[in-house]
C-alpha cells in the first residue's frame, strides 16, 4: 500500500528539504521504491540538495499542464537506484499548482512507488497546503526554538483540520515530530528548548533528533544528501529516523552533549 | 399488548431571542438604519430569531407594516418570530402577519437600546479577526445582558435547554478557534498559546490553558471558567476581560483555578484539589 509522507514545518529554514532528501534516500537504500517531490514552485531547492539541478528538463508544472508525461519529468537519483525526483518549476507561478493536478500525479505515482515524499515549502499558503493535502503521514520538522515550535503547532492544526483525510472524516494523518539542529550543550545551558519542552507543547510522537552539524552545509554544497556523509552524526541520525519510520524500535540518540575525548581536546576538530 | 410510543413531549423552555425595540413607525428610516448596521457587520444577526418590541411605539396610534418589515428582515437573514407588547391594533396587525404575541415585559428602562454597537471605550469583547473556526462557524457577538430581555421572570440566562455541551478531546493548536454556541465547552487536551476557546456558557479545561478562554460570550454574566492549569493569555466572562501580560499571578500560575464575574470584576480562585 503506497504511503504519501509530507515533510512540513510552517517555519522556513528548519531543515525540510535537507530532511526530504535524506529521508527519501534512506527509504530507497532499504529497498523501497521512493519518489521525492518538490512543492516549492518558484523557489525550488530540492534539485540542488539532491545534486541533480543540471539534469532538470521538465518539472511538476509541465506534468500538471499535460505538456509532458510523468516519466519524462522524473529524474533518477545518482546515489540510490530506487529513488526518483520530481522537481518543482523555477520560473512558473505557484498558482500553477492545483489540487486536481497533484491528485492525478499522486495516483499515477502510486502505481509504481512504495513511498511518495512531499517536500513542502514554508508557510501555510497554497504551496504548503497542496503538499500536505493528500498526505497519509507527516514529518513535522521543528527547530528547538520558540517561533519554530509555534509554527509547527499551527501546521499541526491545519493538518488535523484541512487535509483530505480530515475533511473526509478518514483516519487522521499520522504525525511525527522531527527535531532538527539540536545542540545538547545549549540545551543543558538553558539557551535552547529541550526535546521535552517541545513535546510538551506539540504533543505528538517523536521520530528523531538531528543534531546541529557542519556536515549539513557540506552536504548541500556538494549536492549529496546528508545521509550519505559517512560517519557523520547527521547521517546516523537520519538512518535512525528511517528505521523508526519502518517500525524498528531504537533508543533516541544525540540528546546529550558528548564529552570531548582527550585527543579531540588537544587536536580539536569534529 | 404494545403501548403506542408517544410522538411528542411538551415542555416549557427559555430560549435565547434577540429583541429589536422599535422607536419609530417610520419604516423607511428603520430599514435604512438597519441596512447600514448590516453593511457594517454582515453576520451580526446571522439567522437569529428576533422579536419586535412594540412598547416604544405603543402610543403612536399607528401600526407598522409588519408584512413589509418581516420580508425586509428575511432578506437579511433575520427571522422575526414574534412581537412584544404594543397597542391592541398593533398586536392585531402583528398576529395578522403571522407573528406570535408576547406580553409586554415589565419595568423597561426608558429609551430603547440603540441598534448601533456600544462605544469602544467600554470594556468589550475583543474582536479577534483572522482565525479559523472549527465548529459552528460564527463570529462572536458582542452584546451585554441589557440588549436581551428574557421573556420570563427568571433572571438566569436561558441556556439549559439550548444545546448539548461541546467536548473537545484533541489539542487546540495556535490559531484555532472553538466556539460552543449556546452551550458549555469542555476541553480535555492542552490549549496552546494563540488558541481561542469561546462559549456562550461555561468553559472547563482539564489540561493546561495557555491561550484564551472567553465564557458567557453573549452576555451570560453567570458563566464561569474552570482550568486545570492556569497559564492563560486572556480570560473573559460576558465581555469583561483580563490579559496576563506579565503572566498569570504567581499564586495561581500553573494551578487549578476557577474564574467568575463579581459585578464587573473577574475573580480568580483556586479550584479544590482532589482529596
Amino acid at each position: 500500500m503506497p504511503r504519501i509522507i509530507v515533510v512540513t514545518s510552517g517555519k522556513g529554514g528548519v531543515g525540510k528539504t535537507t530532511t526530504s532528501a535524506s529521508f527519501s534516500s534512506g527509504l530507497a537504500m532499504r529497498g523501497n521504491k521512493t519518489v521525492v517531490i518538490d512543492f516549492d514552485v518558484g523557489l525550488r531547492n530540492l534539485d540542488l540538495i539532491m545534486g541533480c539541478e543540471r539534469r532538470v528538463v521538465y518539472d511538476i508544472i509541465n506534468v500538471i499542464n499535460g505538456e509532458v508525461s510523468l516519466k519524462q519529468a522524473l529524474i533518477k537519483d545518482k546515489n540510490c537506484d530506487n529513488l526518483f525526483i520530481l522537481p518543482a518549476s523555477q520560473t512558473r507561478d505557484k498558482d500553477a499548482l492545483n489540487l486536481e493536478g497533484v491528485e492525478r500525479i499522486l495516483n499515477e505515482l502510486k502505481e509504481s512507488f512504495d513511498y511518495i515524499v512531499c517536500d513542502s515549502p514554508a508557510g501555510i499558503e497554497s504551496g504548503a497546503f497542496t503538499a500536505m493535502y493528500f498526505a497519509d503521514e507527516a514529518l513535522v520538522v521543528t527547530n528547538p526554538e520558540v517561533s519554530s515550535v509555534r509554527d509547527s503547532d499551527r501546521i499541526l492544526g491545519i493538518l488535523a483540520a484541512k487535509s483530505k483525510r480530515a475533511v473526509e472524516g478518514q483516519e487522521p494523518i499520522k504525525e511525527h515530530l522531527l527535531v532538527t539542529r539540536y545542540d545538547p550543550k545549549r540545551v543543558e545551558a538553558g539557551e535552547m528548548l529541550s526535546v521535552t519542552d517541545i513535546q510538551e507543547i506539540l504533543r505528538i510522537p517523536l521520530i528523531g533528533v538531528i543534531p546541529e552539524s557542519e556536515s549539513v552545509l557540506l552536504a548541500s554544497n556538494s549536492g549529496t544528501p546528508a545521509i550519505h556523509q559517512e560517519k557523520s552524526d547527521v547521517a546516523e541520525a537520519y538512518r535512525d529516523v528511517v528505521a523508526r519510520f519502518m517500525g524498528e524500535e531504537l533508543p533516541m540518540r544525540f540528546l546529550t552533549a558528548e564529552k570531548a575525548g582527550f585527543f579531540k581536546r588537544i587536536f580539536g576538530g569534529r | 399488548m404494545t403501548r403506542e410510543e408517544s410522538a411528542y413531549k411538551i415542555k416549557s423552555a427559555n430560549l435565547p431571542v434577540l429583541v429589536l425595540h422599535l422607536n419609530t413607525t417610520d419604516m423607511a428610516a428603520l430599514q435604512s438604519q438597519l441596512q447600514s448596521r448590516i453593511d457594517q457587520t454582515p453576520d451580526y444577526f446571522d439567522d437569529a430569531p428576533l422579536a419586535l418590541g412594540l412598547e416604544g411605539i405603543a402610543n403612536s396610534g399607528v401600526a407598522p407594516l409588519f408584512d413589509e418589515l418581516i420580508a425586509f428582515m428575511r432578506t437579511h437573514e433575520i427571522r422575526v418570530v414574534g412581537a412584544i407588547g404594543g397597542s391592541p391594533e398593533q398586536r392585531e396587525a402583528a398576529a395578522h402577519a403571522g407573528l406570535a404575541l408576547f406580553p409586554a415585559t415589565p419595568a423597561r428602562p426608558a429609551g430603547a437600546p440603540e441598534p448601533a454597537p456600544p462605544p469602544i471605550d467600554e470594556v468589550r469583547q475583543p474582536e479577534l479577526p483572522g482565525f479559523e473556526t472549527i465548529t459552528p462557524e460564527m463570529e462572536v457577538q458582542a452584546s451585554a445582558a441589557s440588549d436581551e430581555e428574557p421573556f420570563a421572570e427568571d433572571p438566569r440566562p436561558p441556556f439549559s435547554e439550548a444545546r448539548p455541551t461541546l467536548v473537545i478531546d484533541k489539542p487546540v493548536r495556535t490559531g484555532q478557534r472553538i466556539y460552543a454556541k449556546g452551550a458549555d465547552l469542555v476541553v480535555l487536551s492542552i490549549v496552546n498559546a494563540g488558541a481561542e476557546l469561546i462559549a456562550d456558557g461555561d468553559i472547563h479545561i482539564y489540561a493546561p490553558l495557555r491561550g484564551r478562554a472567553i465564557a458567557g460570550a453573549q452576555g451570560n454574566e453567570g458563566a464561569r471558567i474552570f482550568v486545570q492549569r492556569l497559564e492563560a493569555e486572556l480570560i473573559s466572562i460576558a465581555g469583561i476581560f483580563r490579559v496576563f501580560e506579565e503572566g498569570v499571578p504567581e499564586e495561581f500560575r500553573g494551578k487549578p483555578a476557577q474564574v467568575h464575574l463579581e459585578g464587573s470584576r473577574l475573580v480568580i480562585q483556586p479550584l479544590p484539589q482532589g482529596n
